[in-house]
């Protein structure tokens, strides 16, 4: 693991004196990816979870949110979290609405800008 | 300060007390913004009869409130009102906690902070709603650095929000890397 280490603040502000690099964040302009990784689900699923990409939230934040909160493998997670990044949004979660309000209710509490949309 | 670094299910790092204290003082300030919302929410008798929270049916007009807590869908106002009205409460809630947690577990003074993962996961939410909300009152809208914007002026407000924005981006970062060390057996 890379851990950075952040020099020492003097005297001023902790922000003032932060380190340089600027971790990568979600920011490629959505285009018109509509590609999505769909994970498996059952036949009668017509609600889907779309996560939109964003210019705040970390790479690595959205990948541990996709792994922790929705199960997935760390490659899926990871897989997901590029699509988002690359395509501009990626579909996470499928299956009967209930279920998929419950998923993007936590993910708003993560701080993912994330949508229900039926699957026609 | 000391970022984050785990080992064994704990997450530690350490604050200077001016970082503790800058930390503390912006998760405060987006407990009152959720508060300020929550506040809000419509008088409704049947809710007050049931014990039902509800929220209010449509979005925060202060568009820093409004990323926290975004619309459930994207071109159906109607299904987005309704989800809001049952789900807002829900994540208001989880964000206060989170908010909450951090406050609680950070020492004014400073000094080191060890978190269990749980502990951690709250640390991750609080930070990251504090850079939603600097995004938006920085118009932040690309992977532009976002000091590059502001470097006009180092001695203005706004040029010291974006190095306390790559300040908080650091922390998280090192945070979340920790906690996905820590999963990445599960690969």
């Amino acid at each position: 693991m890379t851990a950075r280490t952040a020099t020492a603040p003097a005297t001023t502000l902790p922000s003032m004196t932060a380190p340089s690099a600027t971790a990568p964040a979600m920011t490629l302009p959505a285009a018109g990816g509509e590609t999505d990784t769909r994970p498996a689900s059952s036949g009668d699923s017509p609600w889907v979870v779309i996560v939109w990409n964003d210019p705040v939230n970390l790479m690595s934040y959205v990948t541990y949110v996709f792994q922790t909160l929705l199960g997935h493998p760390r490659s899926t997670a990871h897989k997901l979290m590029l699509d988002v990044h690359e395509k501009g949004r990626a579909t996470v979660a499928g299956g009967a609405r209930e279920s998929m309000e419950i998923v993007v209710t936590q993910l708003h509490a993560a701080g993912l800008w994330a949508t229900i949309a039926q699957d026609r | 300060m000391r970022l984050f670094t785990g080992r064994n299910g704990r997450y530690s790092a350490s604050f200077e007390p001016a970082e503790a204290s800058l930390l503390s003082d912006l998760v405060g300030q987006v407990r009152t913004l959720l508060a300020q919302r929550r506040e809000s929410a419509p008088v409704d008798p049947l809710a007050e009869l049931t014990g039902l929270t509800v929220g209010p049916s449509t979005a925060p007009e202060d568009p820093a409130v409004a990323r926290l807590l975004p619309d459930f869908h994207r071109d159906d106002p109607d299904l987005s009102a309704g989800m809001r009205m049952l789900r807002e409460p829900e994540v208001l809630a989880a964000k206060d906690d989170a908010a909450a947690v951090l406050i609680s577990t950070l020492p004014l003074s400073g000094g080191p902070v060890h978190l269990d993962e749980a502990t951690a996961r709250s640390w991750l939410v609080a930070i990251n709603d504090v850079r939603l909300v600097f995004s938006v009152r920085l118009a932040i809208t690309g992977d532009d650095d976002p000091l590059d914007a502001a470097t006009a002026d180092r001695n203005g407000p706004e040029y010291a929000m974006h190095l306390t924005y790559r300040w908080l981006s650091t922390v998280l970062e090192s945070l979340t890397d920790a906690l996905l060390e820590a999963h990445d057996d599960d690969r």
